[in-house]
């Protein structure tokens, strides 16, 4: 059973408490416009644990964008208790403890590549030696050193939203948050930035939450799977993936995998996802 | 309504309260040497907003004299506001019509002659940058000697100002259909009238009446400076220039908010047109 | 006689040229094309006017204007120095830069906000040239009183057009500068700013027409002897047409110039836009 799918806040931080780095309880977020009130996610208690790479997965409407946004202080919960690393998400967002990757690149036109990435440690105040080192390391870590002189409107779309991977991790943060990165992009590219991307977590050993509406890809990508419904948004179920922890693109016709998935399909189905 | 009327209105009562204090800051000397010798504080304070010629008159002030102007004359007396607006008015009108029509026929012909849009196109873009309002007093007097007064070179000059708006928001809407819209025209083998009636424009309009905004308060500003070198007896640019020469600033502040006035119910009649296609469309241009 | 075969002749065989350049592809017939067109057009004022004796009080032959441009030089030189140098420069550059500043101070307050920016648009659509008696009033028949009609003139398109500049950031964008903790002028300065630029020269190629037109109208309620403005509606008083012509032949010269002159600035600095991508 998912051990990180907590019911009970005081049980969860009882346990090994260091070890969880994003954590919420009872959680609500509701909007308002218009004079009406729209409920985006309800009753919302999970944990995600050091080192762990977790997708939420659903249908459009189930809230797991705002979910990501309220762990990265986008959006402010109505009731219930969210932290990040022990903090109040605001506190962490001040303290640098996460970087986002946004459903597009989001890079600005009128700076280099290279500058893209040394934007985050511009805004921190990082020295001009310090800042180049980390952007080029970081461009050869996603496979992109060689076009840093380029501009992001060159780039194909794949490659400007490796750019942008590679500046959510410019400044080390312990905790990457991905909003449907890959989106937009064709299938292969899909294919080709999920193979990197897993490689990259592996090397780095950082925690990850990952939004994404495609059964393979998070079936690909994670440790655990947090399924979610729509109207309101709640969590239907937490699946473990119990797949090698080392995976190439083949393993997605094992029967192992293929097992997971169904399981992901039918908890979405479950959750109405369906009708 | 309330939540976009509270800033507006702030805004505007805010902007009163400057005009008032600069209007006393302004006219303070005036009054001083105006007023009696025994004259109080008070008496020269309220005299700064009563001045028959201010250096900046009053907004009440301005107000009573348009009223004064719009509704104690006959229409046809030449101290009547209205008289100045209609004929300025008139010209503006007439100089928008014939710059619609020349304006729409020649982005026609750009669009569908490759010769019209190679030798013209680089024309008509560059005349924006070049301060064609210059020419007015010499179109007018030049017309004056060729036999031709009155609302004709006035009009000249207003339709030639709006003209290029016109011309280039069209040739923009008519080529503003993408391939894929023109391909399913191809699809069926319209005709070139039918992909123009279907497609092109219909298209058009939605650049149209964003440049028949711009052109028509161009043709109002063509017919005011128009009005300027002959020394015309009548209309805003007329009320300008005579207010100017004889300091009579109540009526140029009042030929000013005028002219405003007009080119606001310029706007709002090419914003109402709109409303009407905007209805039949769904809600959309 | 000869003069109407001669336009016969440009009649037929002009837009002949006309069509057969323009069937050319290339940089070279699509530079071409317009430049035969503007020369035809020349030409045949020319022949008209000579060959068909048109008095130059109606319209002076360009070769007149020509004869014009260079008499009448230093003529041209003062009113330039007048006009453009000392009341269209210096209002459109301190009317742009306050519109471009009150831009950033209403850009604190989302109230005020919504209270200028229908006001802008307003002015916007009202003719600002009739300001100028009250500017010559207030400042003085010199330079002074044109300066300040075109600062007017000036203000509130850049007002506007960099109040939508600021407001032009993406959602997403904004959201990134947030993750990083970015305080407000650091999120003006790296994202803001540079993202409004494309929208302050729009405002600035705009105005620099704008201020030309102010520079020269405002002139025709009254200056000291000098100006181009003065100097076409005492000479078209006067008939001294091909004079006018030189005056207005140096506006279009001066209008087209700076506004080439600020679109190569534009490309230079925001090579980035959409636009300018090759």
């Amino acid at each position: 059973m998912a051990v990180d799918l907590v019911m009970a806040p005081a049980a969860a931080s009882a346990r090994a408490a260091a070890s969880i780095v994003v954590e919420a309880a009872d959680l609500a977020i509701a909007f308002e416009s218009g004079g009406q009130r729209t409920t985006a996610l309800e009753g919302v208690s999970l944990a995600i644990n050091r080192g762990s790479f977790v997708s939420l997965i659903g249908p459009s409407g189930c809230g797991k964008t705002t979910l990501l946004r309220a762990i990265a202080d986008l959006e402010q919960p109505t009731s219930g208790r969210l932290t990040v690393n022990g903090m109040s998400p605001e506190r962490a967002r001040l303290e640098r403890a996460y970087g986002y990757v946004f459903q597009a690149p989001a890079l600005y036109p009128w700076r280099s590549v290279e500058r893209n990435v040394m934007l985050p440690l511009e805004i921190m105040g990082m020295a001009a030696a310090e800042r180049r080192q980390r952007a080029a390391r970081y461009l050869d870590l996603v496979g992109l050193g060689e076009f840093r002189r380029r501009f992001p409107w060159q780039l194909s779309g794949g490659m400007q939203q490796r750019v942008s991977i590679a500046r959510a991790l410019s400044f080390e943060p312990a905790l990457l948050l991905m909003d449907e990165p890959f989106g937009a992009l064709d299938e292969i590219t899909r294919d080709g930035l999920n193979l990197h991307l897993h490689q990259l977590w592996r090397s780095t050993g950082m925690t990850a939450v990952f939004v994404t509406h495609s059964i393979p890809e998070a079936v690909y990508l994670s440790t655990r799977i947090v399924v979610m419904s729509p109207r309101p948004g709640k969590v239907v179920e937490v699946i473990d993936v119990d797949l090698a922890a080392e995976r190439d693109l083949d393993i997605r016709e094992s029967p192992a995998f293929l097992r997971v998935a169904h399981r992901v399909r039918e908890a979405l189905r479950a959750g109405h996802s369906y009708d | 309504m309330i939540r976009r009327a509270a800033p507006l209105l702030s805004v505007f009562a805010l902007l009163l309260v400057v005009w008032y204090v600069a209007a006393v800051w302004l006219n303070l000397d005036l009054a001083r040497t105006l007023a009696d010798d025994d004259a109080t504080p008070r008496q020269i304070w309220l005299a700064t907003l009563a001045q028959d010629r201010p250096l900046l008159p009053a907004p009440h002030q301005i107000i009573v004299e348009m009223w004064t102007s719009i509704f104690d004359h006959p229409v046809t007396s030449a101290k009547s506001l209205v008289l100045h607006a209609a004929v300025t008015a008139y010209a503006a009108a007439l100089g928008l019509a014939i710059a619609l029509v020349l304006g729409i026929v020649l982005a026609v012909g750009i669009v569908h002659v490759r010769t019209l849009d190679r030798s013209l196109m680089l024309w008509i873009i560059a005349s924006q940058t070049v301060p064609i309002l210059a020419i007015a007093p010499m179109v007018v007097v030049v017309l004056g000697n060729a036999g031709l007064t009155g609302v004709l070179p006035k009009a000249l000059i207003a339709g030639y100002l709006s003209f290029f708006p016109i011309a280039t928001g069209m040739v923009k809407g008519l080529r503003s259909p993408d391939p894929m819209q023109r391909d399913l025209m191809r699809t069926y083998s319209a005709s070139g009238v039918q992909v123009f009636a279907r497609l092109r424009w219909p298209a058009s309009m939605a650049f149209l009446f964003p440049a028949l905004k711009v052109a028509a308060t161009l043709a109002l500003v063509g017919a005011i400076v128009a009005e300027l070198p002959t020394g015309a007896q009548a209309g805003l640019g007329a009320r300008l220039l005579s207010g100017s020469y004889y300091g009579q600033t109540l009526q140029i502040w009042a030929a000013l908010f005028m002219a405003s006035l007009l080119a606001l119910l310029a706007v709002a009649l090419v914003d109402l047109l709109q409303l009407g296609l905007v209805r039949q469309r769904g809600g959309r241009l | 006689m000869s003069a109407g075969v001669a336009l016969l002749l440009l009649a037929i065989f002009g837009p002949l040229g006309l069509a057969l350049l323009s069937r050319g592809e290339g940089w070279a017939a699509r530079v071409a094309t317009p430049l035969l067109f503007g020369a035809m057009v020349l030409a045949a004022w020319q022949i008209v006017c000579v060959g068909f004796g048109v008095p130059s009080i109606l319209l002076p032959a360009p070769s007149q204007i020509v004869v014009a441009f260079g008499t009448h030089l230093s003529t041209l030189g003062v009113d330039f120095v007048q006009t453009v140098l000392r009341a269209v420069l210096p209002g459109w550059a301190i009317g742009s830069a306050a519109g471009l500043l009150a831009a950033l101070l209403l850009d604190r307050s989302a109230f005020l906000r919504r209270g200028v920016l229908p006001l802008g648009s307003l002015v916007s659509a009202m003719p600002v040239v009739g300001i100028a008696p009250i500017m010559v009033m207030w400042f003085g028949f010199d330079w002074q009183s044109k300066a300040a009609v075109v600062v007017v003139m000036t203000f509130f398109p850049m007002l506007v057009n960099a109040l939508a500049g600021l407001e032009s950031t993406g959602a997403m964008e904004r959201d990134l500068m947030r993750s990083y903790g970015a305080r407000d002028w650091q999120t003006m300065l790296k994202l803001r700013l540079p993202n409004a630029l494309p929208f302050v020269f729009t405002a600035l190629k705009l105005n620099s027409t704008l201020a030309l037109i102010g520079g020269i109208v405002a002139e025709f309620f009254g200056t000291p002897i000098v100006g181009m403005g003065f100097r076409i509606s005492t000479e078209v008083a006067r008939m001294n047409l091909d004079v006018v012509w030189a005056e207005i032949v140096m506006a279009a010269l001066v209008g087209s110039l700076s506004f080439a002159a600020l679109a190569l600035i534009e490309r230079a600095v925001t090579f980035w836009h959409p636009s300018f991508r090759e």
